[in-house]
Order: C-alpha cells, then sequence, then structure tokens
C-alpha cells in the first residue's frame, strides 16, 4: 500500500534545488512589489493597472505563482510528513496525512486557478 | 573498565532549553505555514485594488482599518522572517556559517534584523 507521497520530484536532492530556486525567484518578486509600493505612496488605480498589466510584469507574476506552488508543496510536504505521524497522531497518521497533503494541493490549486486570470485578465 | 558509559541527558521540560538554532528552524516554518495561509488576503486586496477605480478605493479603506493593518504587517513581518531565514539557509548551503556557534550568531542576526524591519514596515503601514 502507498502511505508516503515523495514530496515534489521523488527525489530529495531535486526538492533541495528546486526550493532554493523557486525561493530567489519569490525573493525577487516580493523586493521588486515591495519596492513598487514603497516608492509610490500615492499611486492610483491607473498606475498599478500599468504596472501589473505590463507583459513583463504578467510573465514575472506567473514565473512566481508557479514558484510559490512549488515552494509551498514543497514546505507543506516536509512539515507533513515531519509531524503527521503515527509516533503523534497514532494509527490513523497516514490518512490524516494524506488529507492534509490533499488539503493543501487544493489551496494551491485554487491560488493558482485565483491569481493566474487575475494577471492576465489586466 | 568501559569509560563510555552512556550519558543521561535530563531533557525534562524544565531542564531543557532550545538552542537559538532549534527557534529559528521552527520559527522558519511557522512563518512558511503563516505566509500560506497569509498570500489570500494579500490577493485578495490586490484583486479588489485592480478590479476597478471603485475596489481600488475600496482596498484603500480596508487598509485603513487597524486590524487590516496589523494583518498585513503580521504577513508581511512573516515574509519577512522567512525570506532572512531563507538566506541565512541558502549561505549554509554554501558552506558559510556552518558550525553552531556561527549558526547560534546568525540566528540572532536574522532575529534582530526581522524585528528592526517589520518594525520600519508597520511605522510606515501604520
Amino acid at each position: 500500500m502507498v502511505t508516503n507521497v515523495t514530496s515534489l520530484t521523488r527525489s530529495g536532492l531535486a526538492d533541495f534545488l528546486v526550493q532554493r530556486v523557486t525561493a530567489v525567484i519569490i525573493a525577487l518578486y516580493a523586493m521588486c512589489v515591495f519596492g513598487f509600493f514603497l516608492v509610490n505612496p500615492d499611486m492610483s488605480h491607473g498606475e498599478l493597472i500599468g504596472y501589473f498589466g505590463s507583459t513583463p510584469m504578467k510573465l514575472f507574476s506567473t514565473v512566481t505563482v508557479l514558484a510559490t506552488v512549488a515552494h509551498a508543496w514543497i514546505g507543506m510536504w516536509t512539515i507533513g510528513t515531519d509531524y503527521i505521524r503515527q509516533h503523534y497522531f497514532g494509527e490513523h497518521a497516514t490518512a490524516f496525512r494524506l488529507f492534509y497533503q490533499c488539503g493543501c494541493l487544493l489551496v494551491l490549486f485554487l491560488y493558482t486557478s485565483w491569481a493566474l486570470p487575475l494577471f492576465w485578465g489586466l | 573498565m568501559r569509560t563510555e558509559r552512556p550519558v543521561f541527558l535530563s531533557l525534562s521540560p524544565n531542564k531543557f532549553h532550545w538552542p537559538i538554532t532549534a527557534l529559528a528552524s521552527i520559527a522558519h516554518r511557522l512563518t512558511g505555514i503563516g505566509l500560506f495561509v497569509g498570500i489570500s488576503f494579500l490577493l485578495w486586496l490586490l484583486d479588489l485594488a485592480l478590479s476597478s477605480e471603485g475596489g481600488f478605493v475600496e482596498a484603500g479603506r480596508v487598509m485603513n482599518l487597524p486590524l487590516a493593518k496589523l494583518g498585513v504587517i503580521f504577513i508581511l513581518a512573516n515574509l519577512v522572517y522567512h525570506l532572512l531565514a531563507g538566506i541565512r539557509h541558502m549561505l549554509m548551503d554554501v558552506h558559510v556559517g556552518g558550525s553552531f556557534e556561527a549558526a547560534s550568531l546568525s540566528a540572532w542576526i536574522v532575529f534582530a534584523l526581522s524585528t528592526i524591519a517589520v518594525a520600519a514596515i508597520g511605522a510606515w503601514l501604520w
């Protein structure tokens, strides 16, 4: 019986690398967006649309959304496998962990299907 | 006589102190979970602000509510800590600061820098 969902890439080393590459992408995006809000305290609606609606930012947002999904999944998977196990949760730990993992995937799917049309609809 | 006798480590809760490196690791996980949940609010705010001229005004009104300000500051605090702890992690990946002493020091630095950054962000947003 399959009792373990082996993370994202089925290789710990590849996950390790994916986690770091996606972290750099998300960090750069966060700093760009934060910087934009910082230097434009009195921005208008049009300026906000102009910023997020430009093609480079649409692509950057899309890449960051996908990076966030991979990053969050690896992180949440790691936390789940560390704590949701029989030692703490008894005999139903595997069922609970699979439920938790499905919940994480559902949330990430909802975020993606919310964010991507939002950016590409601008 | 065997000299390498098993050592009794008293790990009872009142004797055991979490090393700062363990707290840094746990905080990295907790802030990750915080961001997993908190990003929904930021996405909602951005969606509202982008939706229309009226939505933009409405988003500004929401951001004037003390609870919303606290919420955004809290989410950004999670982001700042998670980012700095991540940089610390990646420095360790390339064998910078891997010793316990260096890791303890860098954990303190990450906590201190996060506190300063969050105070600055709080002052800016409030």
